[in-house]
């Protein structure tokens, strides 16, 4: 067995999706299992074998299928996918959170994971008892966080508030706290989600090299992340998830780099799936294409935004009004494309067809931004979707010099240049 | 600060100490699955520290803390003796009417409160279920236990009654842990069973009002059993709290012993409910986390 630390065949997951019920309500159940009989007897009396296993497969998502891979103990293993793509599935099915469905998983070691910042911890408990409460969650005995009590608590840096409730912390400290707890689990094995996209940078940069620290000595992680430059920095493979099938595995930039292609390239939303819409619904908006208006693979720092969008009516669509607003995620307002500021439709369009907008460098730092999506029609709402879509602005070298602020400290790059004055 | 080399060699060293590995082996379960009572034992520390949290944080909020585990049943009691041992003249059994309430409030509320805190306990822990792994069962039993707390600063209460009164206890109040031994089995069987069921069905929470209500009237607190015709009695001790009851009644206040078919039945349900609860629950564990 030797250097093997997971060894993962033919896993799969089965979900159920759609507008999920809150809860079963009893009654349901019982009356189902009353008629239970019947329906098995008249499903053998017109000849079908089971007339309750047809009726659902539609409700129901592969979120993970058919995934088979080993990880040799002392590895780090990137996965890259995009939302729903089942990476974090994966994680929990290793971390016996929840069973799957189908297949078959091997793990040589104790395992802790970090699917979110601060498991277990209580608001009304200080931090001192937090980091108990969340250290004995997580998988540490309570002799050993009395022995690394005090390092935790450094690691943190705060000292000062170990007797304050933590519903006091600002969430910086919050984080923090709670990443030191979990930095210092000794598993073999550790299954990280996403959980740097919180922090502030320097933060981050901690809790990298710490991580880079349990890589080298020789325990085995998996870490779910968006940042490709974490990736790319920690990993020396990834595996790369779509639709909940394995698609690629290999060296990390290798993956990386097939990622950032077939990601916004493809990236065309089938909004007209989408039910959470308000406006009178006389036009709909059925597709919405956001990629590089240069033909690059991925939106940089100073790419143009080509935004297309497809819509319906039932009739010409006379005066109309297309409107783009794109967020940072906190939800602050970064850009508003607005076709009747800027002019260029003409004043009946065909009741079908597709509009586009392309714009000027976007020049803003790498990080996610979200897409609100809303049609006017002479002056009345039509159809207005938050969160059409989302896109990762990906970082491009603007000042020629490698070093680029980052989306925590600002929003829009600048070009600049310095002089030394009455030289 | 400790610096980088030194955590470094001391988790090399501490990672060297550990010499075996542990294979775990993850599949779809099929069928019954074990038990497997010695996992809860290696999570014993979780569950002193579930309890723990649950006292703390119970009392962290609250202005006067620990006295509400007095005030609760206190007040029942004046309540109780002013309706039922006042008004409506309900016999004791020849005790005082207030201690002959309080003894039975004790492990009655000590069984409500588990019965509807337990039972929507996991619901509750929603977030910490979703995203680590470890025994649920610790989940509801630590609510449970943590009640225990309250348990006792309420007996000593008890106590200094039992000297108004002028009661001594005979030998029998040894029984006394064995009794609150039943209360806490059945408390356990009906959360293990309430708390997975309050997952799938979210009736179960509208229900416990409604159900506590009824258990308590089915409950000897308010009223001796003796007042239960005998040819019923063995009927009326499928209700375990019955046979709590009557037992801490007799064991410390030495009223007439509890009738021995009666006390059977309530015992042999007792475990009936705790090990079909267990079972039951052991089998919902493994979904827990998708259907919450």
């Amino acid at each position: 067995m030797g250097d093997i630390a997971i060894r993962v065949e033919h896993l799969s997951k089965l979900y159920r999706i759609g507008p999920r019920e809150p809860y079963k309500a009893l009654r349901d159940t019982l009356t189902a299992a009353m008629y239970a009989p019947f329906r098995a007897v008249s499903a053998f009396l017109s000849g079908r074998r089971s007339a309750v296993q047809n009726s659902p497969s539609n409700s129901y998502v592969w979120a993970l299928k058919d995934v088979s891979f080993e990880v040799k103990r002392g590895e780090v293993v990137g996965i890259i996918g995009r939302n729903g793509a089942g990476k974090t599935t994966l994680l929990k099915i290793l971390s016996r959170v929840t069973e799957p469905t189908e297949g078959y998983a091997e793990i040589h070691g104790r395992v802790g994971s970090l699917l979110e910042v601060g498991t277990g911890f209580h608001p009304e408990l200080t931090g001192r008892e937090n980091i108990y409460l969340s250290g004995i969650i997580l998988g540490m005995k309570k002799a050993e966080i009395d022995r690394k009590f005090d390092e935790i608590v450094a690691f943190a840096g705060i000292e000062k508030f170990l007797d304050t409730p933590v519903k006091y912390y600002s969430s910086g400290m919050y984080v923090r706290l709670a990443f030191a707890v979990a930095a210092h689990l000794e598993p073999e094995i550790l299954l990280v989600d996403e959980v740097l996209a919180v922090g502030d940078a320097a933060f981050q940069k901690k809790c990298l090299g710490k991580m880079g620290e349990v890589a080298r000595e020789g325990r085995t992680v998996l870490f779910v992340s968006h940042n490709m430059a974490a990736i790319s920095s920690l990993c020396e493979r990834a595996f790369m998830l779509d639709s909940g099938k394995l698609i690629r595995q290999g060296f990390a930039q290798g993956v990386i780099q097939y990622y950032l292609q077939s990601v916004t390239s493809t990236e065309v939303v089938p909004i007209d799936q989408r039910q959470d819409r308000t406006g009178d619904g006389r036009v709909r908006a059925v597709s919405l294409q956001i990629e590089s208006a240069d033909g690059d693979k991925v939106i940089r720092s100073t790419s143009c935004l080509k935004i297309t969008i497809g819509y319906r009516s039932n009739e010409p669509l006379r005066y109309p009004r297309f409107l783009v607003g794109i967020y940072d995620y906190t939800n602050r307002g970064i850009f508003l494309l607005d076709s009747d500021a800027v002019g260029g439709l003409p004043e009946v369009l065909p009741p079908e067809g597709s509009v586009t907008c392309v714009t000027d460098p976007i020049n803003l730092t790498p990080g996610r931004c979200y897409v609100n999506l809303a049609i006017f029609k002479g002056g009345v709402m039509a159809d207005y979707i938050q969160y059409a879509a989302w896109f990762d602005v990906e970082a491009e070298d603007v000042y020629g010099s490698g070093k680029l602020p980052e989306r925590d400290w600002v929003l829009c790059i600048l070009r600049h240049k310095w002089f030394l004055n009455g030289g | 600060m400790i610096g980088v080399k030194g955590l470094l060699e001391r988790w090399v060293f501490n990672h060297r100490q550990d010499e075996s590995v542990p294979v775990f082996i993850i599949r779809p379960s099929k069928g019954l699955v074990a038990l497997n009572l010695r996992e809860l034992w290696q999570y014993r520390e979780l569950l002193y520290i579930l309890i723990w949290r649950d006292i703390k944080v119970r009392y962290k909020q609250t202005a006067i803390g620990a006295a509400w585990a007095v005030i609760q049943p206190f007040f029942a009691m004046v309540v109780f003796s002013l309706i039922f041992g006042r008004l409506a003249k309900i016999p004791s059994e020849g005790l005082p009417y207030p201690i002959f309430a309080y003894s039975a409030l004790l492990p009655w509320q000590f069984f409500a409160k588990a019965l509807t805190e337990a039972s929507t306990s996991l619901v509750v822990n929603e977030r910490v279920i979703t995203k680590v792994y470890f025994p649920r069962l610790l989940v509801p039993t630590a609510v449970v236990l943590a009640g225990l707390l309250d348990f006792g600063i309420a007996f000593l209460i008890l106590l200094g009654m039992m000297v108004f009164y002028g009661i001594t206890p005979s030998w029998f109040i040894l029984f006394v842990p064995l009794f609150l031994l039943l209360a806490i089995i059945t408390a356990l069987g009906v959360s293990f069973w309430l708390s997975a069921l309050d997952v799938e069905y979210r009736d179960v929470r509208y229900t416990l009002p409604f159900l506590t209500q009824l258990w308590f009237f089915a409950t000897p607190v308010v009223y001796p059993s003796t007042i239960v015709p005998p040819s019923w009695r063995a009927l009326y001790g499928l209700n375990p709290m019955v046979g709590v009851i009557e037992g801490f009644r007799w064991a410390l206040l030495g009223s007439a012993p509890p009738d021995p078919r009666m006390l059977l039945v309530s015992s042999l349900l007792a475990s009936l409910l705790f090990m079909s609860g267990l079972i039951y629950f052991r089998r919902m564990e493994r979904t827990l986390a998708d259907r919450i």
